[in-house]
C-alpha cells in the first residue's frame, strides 16, 4: 500500500513539475516584456540594468502613436456596438424560432468563422478598393464587424438558451407590452451575455491586425498596424512599453469580465469563448 | 385552429426577420467579396485555369503547400503533448486552484498575438535574450539560429495556439466520471493501465476537437510565421500577402487563397465527419 501511494505522489510531482514548466512557457513572453519596458537602454537585454520610464514617455509624447491608439478605440467601440446589436437580434431569431431552414441560416451566419482571416482580409480589400473604403475607419468597422458577428451570436445564444420564457409571458400577462417586457425583463436577464459579447468584440477588433494591414491604408492606421510596421522595419523599445500597457489592459478586461459574469450568473468557471 | 396556426406562422416570420440584418450584413461584407475574389482566380482576363495549373506545376509553390501542412501538423502535435498535462491537472485540482491556473492559460490567450510574437522575437533573435544568455554563460560560442526558420515558427505558433488546445480538452476531461477511474483501481489496474485503458479513451473527443481546431487555425496562420519564419518556412498565408501586396497579381493571389480555403474545408470535413460541427453551437 505504501509503495503504491508513493508511486501516486511521485506521479503528482512529475505532473506538477511538467505543468509548471509549461505554464512558465505560456507566461514567459509577458514576464519578459514588462521588465524590458523599464530598461533605460535601446538594446535588448535581460534582465535590464537600471530603471527608466523613457519608452512610456516616448509613446505618450508621439502624436502618431496616440492617434492610432485613439483610432483603434473608436473602431473597436463601433464594432462592439454594431456586432452586439446584430448578434442579439440573430440569437433571438435562432434560439426562439422554429422555422424551416434554420440550420442553413445558422450555418450562413457562422460561416465567417471557418474562413482564414487572411482570405477575408484580401477579399474585402479588393472589394473596398472599389468602394473607396480602404483607409477609412468605417471600412475597418464594417470588415471587423463581419468577423465579430458569429462569435457574438454564439456568446449571446448560450445566455438565451437557459432563459426561462415563462418570465416574459408572466410579464405580459400582468399587462406589460412587448417593449416594456423586453426592457424590464429580458434585457436585464441577458445582460451578462451582452457584456461579454461586447467586450469580446471590442478586444478582438482592438487587437486585430491582418484585416487592418490591408484596410488601414495610409490614412487609417490602427495601433496594431503601426506596431506591425515598427516590428518589421526597426528595433524600437517603445513597443515594449505599448505592449506592457496593452497586457495590463487585457488583464483588467479579463478579470473584470470574469467578475461581471460571476456577479450576474453566479455560475463561476472561467471559460470564455474566443 | 386555422387562426392559431396562421398566428403562429406570423410570429415565426417575425423571428425570421430578426435574422435579416445579420444575413444582409454578412452577405455584403463577407460572402459577396469572397465570391468576387474567387472569380478572379478563374477570370483574368478571361475564363482560364492557368493560375491553378501554375500553382500545382511549380515546385516552389508546392513546397509552400507542403510546408504549411508540415508546420500545422507539428504545431498540433506539440500543442497536444503540452496541452494534455495542463488539461489533466486542471481536471484534478480543487476549484480554487483551478481558477488561478485557468488565469495562467487565459492571460496569454487574451494578450494580442502580435505582442506575444514580438516577445518571441526579443527572446529568439540572434542578439536575443536566449542566445545572449547562453553565450554569456559560456554554453555557446556562436548564436544558434532560433528564428527565421521552422523552429521559430513552431515555438511561436505553439505558444499562441496552446490555450485553444487546453480549453476544449479541459471541457471534456472535467466531465469524465471519476467513479470509472476508482472502479478501474478497485479491479486491480495500475495507474498507467487505468490511464491508458480508461481515462485516455474517455478524453478522446476533447483530443480530437482540440487537435482539429488547432490544425485548422494553423493552416491559415499569418502573423507569427510572417515575423518568425524565413524564406524556407513560408506558409500559404504569407504567399497570399506577397502576391497581393507586392506583386499585385490578384488572379494568382486569389488562386492561392482558394487552395488554402480548400485545405481548410477538407480539414473541417474531417472534423464534421468524426466530431460534428454542431458542437460549435451551444445546446444542440
Amino acid at each position: 500500500m505504501s509503495k503504491e501511494s508513493s508511486g501516486i505522489s511521485s506521479r503528482w510531482v512529475l505532473l506538477w513539475v511538467s505543468c509548471g514548466l509549461i505554464f512558465f512557457f505560456l507566461l514567459m513572453p509577458i514576464l519578459i516584456i514588462v521588465p524590458m519596458s523599464f530598461s533605460p537602454k535601446r538594446i535588448i537585454e535581460f534582465p535590464p540594468e537600471g530603471f527608466s520610464l523613457k519608452w512610456y514617455a516616448s509613446y505618450f509624447a508621439n502624436p502618431q502613436w496616440i492617434g492610432s491608439t485613439l483610432r483603434s478605440f473608436r473602431v473597436a467601440f463601433g464594432v462592439s456596438i454594431l456586432s452586439t446589436i446584430l448578434g442579439v437580434l440573430s440569437a433571438f431569431g435562432l434560439i426562439r424560432g422554429r422555422f424551416a431552414g434554420k440550420g442553413f441560416l445558422m450555418a450562413f451566419i457562422l460561416s465567417p468563422l471557418i474562413v482564414p482571416v487572411i482570405i477575408k482580409a484580401v477579399s474585402v480589400y479588393y472589394f473596398f478598393n472599389k468602394l473607396h473604403l480602404v483607409g477609412t475607419e468605417w471600412g475597418l468597422i464594417l470588415a471587423h464587424t463581419a468577423s465579430a458577428i458569429p462569435y457574438n451570436v454564439i456568446i449571446i445564444s448560450s445566455t438565451l438558451i437557459n432563459f426561462d420564457e415563462g418570465l416574459e409571458r408572466a410579464s405580459m400577462n400582468l399587462g406589460a407590452n412587448r417593449l416594456r417586457t423586453f426592457f424590464h425583463i429580458t434585457l436585464p436577464l441577458i445582460r451578462p451575455g451582452l457584456i461579454s459579447a461586447g467586450l469580446f468584440a471590442f478586444i478582438s477588433s482592438f487587437d486585430e491586425l491582418i484585416i487592418a494591414i490591408f484596410i488601414s491604408g495610409v490614412k487609417a492606421v490602427t495601433l496594431p498596424k503601426m506596431m506591425w510596421d515598427g516590428i518589421r522595419f526597426e528595433i524600437n523599445p517603445t513597443l515594449t512599453a505599448i505592449s506592457s500597457i496593452l497586457i495590463l489592459l487585457s488583464t483588467v478586461l479579463l478579470l473584470s469580465s470574469e467578475y461581471l459574469r460571476k456577479g450576474f450568473t453566479k455560475k463561476g468557471g472561467l471559460e470564455l469563448p474566443r | 385552429m386555422d387562426v392559431f396556426s396562421s398566428r403562429l406562422r406570423s410570429s415565426e416570420w417575425r423571428k425570421l426577420a430578426l435574422l435579416a440584418p445579420s444575413i444582409l450584413f454578412i452577405t455584403i461584407f463577407f460572402v459577396l467579396p469572397l465570391i468576387r475574389f474567387f472569380l478572379l482566380s478563374f477570370f483574368s482576363p478571361h475564363l482560364t485555369l492557368t493560375h491553378y495549373v501554375r500553382f500545382f506545376k511549380t515546385p516552389v509553390y508546392l513546397m509552400v503547400l507542403l510546408t504549411t501542412f508540415k508546420i500545422s501538423l507539428l504545431v498540433t502535435f506539440v500543442c497536444l503533448i503540452l496541452g494534455y498535462p495542463i488539461a489533466y491537472l486542471l481536471g484534478e485540482v480543487s476549484p480554487g486552484k483551478r481558477n488561478i491556473l485557468l488565469i495562467f492559460v487565459l492571460l496569454p490567450y487574451w494578450t494580442s498575438i502580435l505582442i506575444r510574437t514580438y516577445a518571441w522575437i526579443t527572446l529568439l533573435g540572434s542578439q536575443g535574450i536566449i542566445n545572449h544568455t547562453l553565450i554569456r554563460l559560456g554554453i555557446l560560442s556562436q548564436p544558434i539560429p532560433l528564428m527565421f526558420n521552422d523552429t521559430g515558427v513552431v515555438i511561436g505558433m505553439v505558444h499562441v495556439l496552446l490555450p485553444m488546445m487546453v480549453l476544449p480538452l479541459y471541457s471534456v476531461i472535467v466531465k469524465i466520471d471519476r467513479n470509472l477511474i476508482k472502479a478501474s483501481y478497485t479491479l486491480g489496474a495500475s495507474p498507467s493501465q487505468t490511464f491508458r485503458n480508461v481515462f485516455f479513451p474517455l478524453s478522446l473527443p476533447g483530443v480530437w476537437s482540440g487537435c482539429l481546431l488547432v490544425f485548422i487555425i494553423s493552416l491559415g496562420f499569418f502573423i507569427t510565421p510572417a515575423l518568425l519564419g524565413g524564406r524556407k518556412s513560408m506558409m500559404l498565408s504569407m504567399l497570399i500577402q506577397q502576391e497581393v501586396e507586392y506583386i499585385m497579381d490578384w488572379g494568382f493571389g486569389a488562386t492561392i487563397s482558394f487552395v488554402l480555403l480548400g485545405a481548410t474545408l477538407l480539414a473541417l470535413f474531417v472534423y464534421n465527419h468524426f466530431i460534428g460541427l454542431g458542437k460549435l453551437m451551444p445546446g444542440r
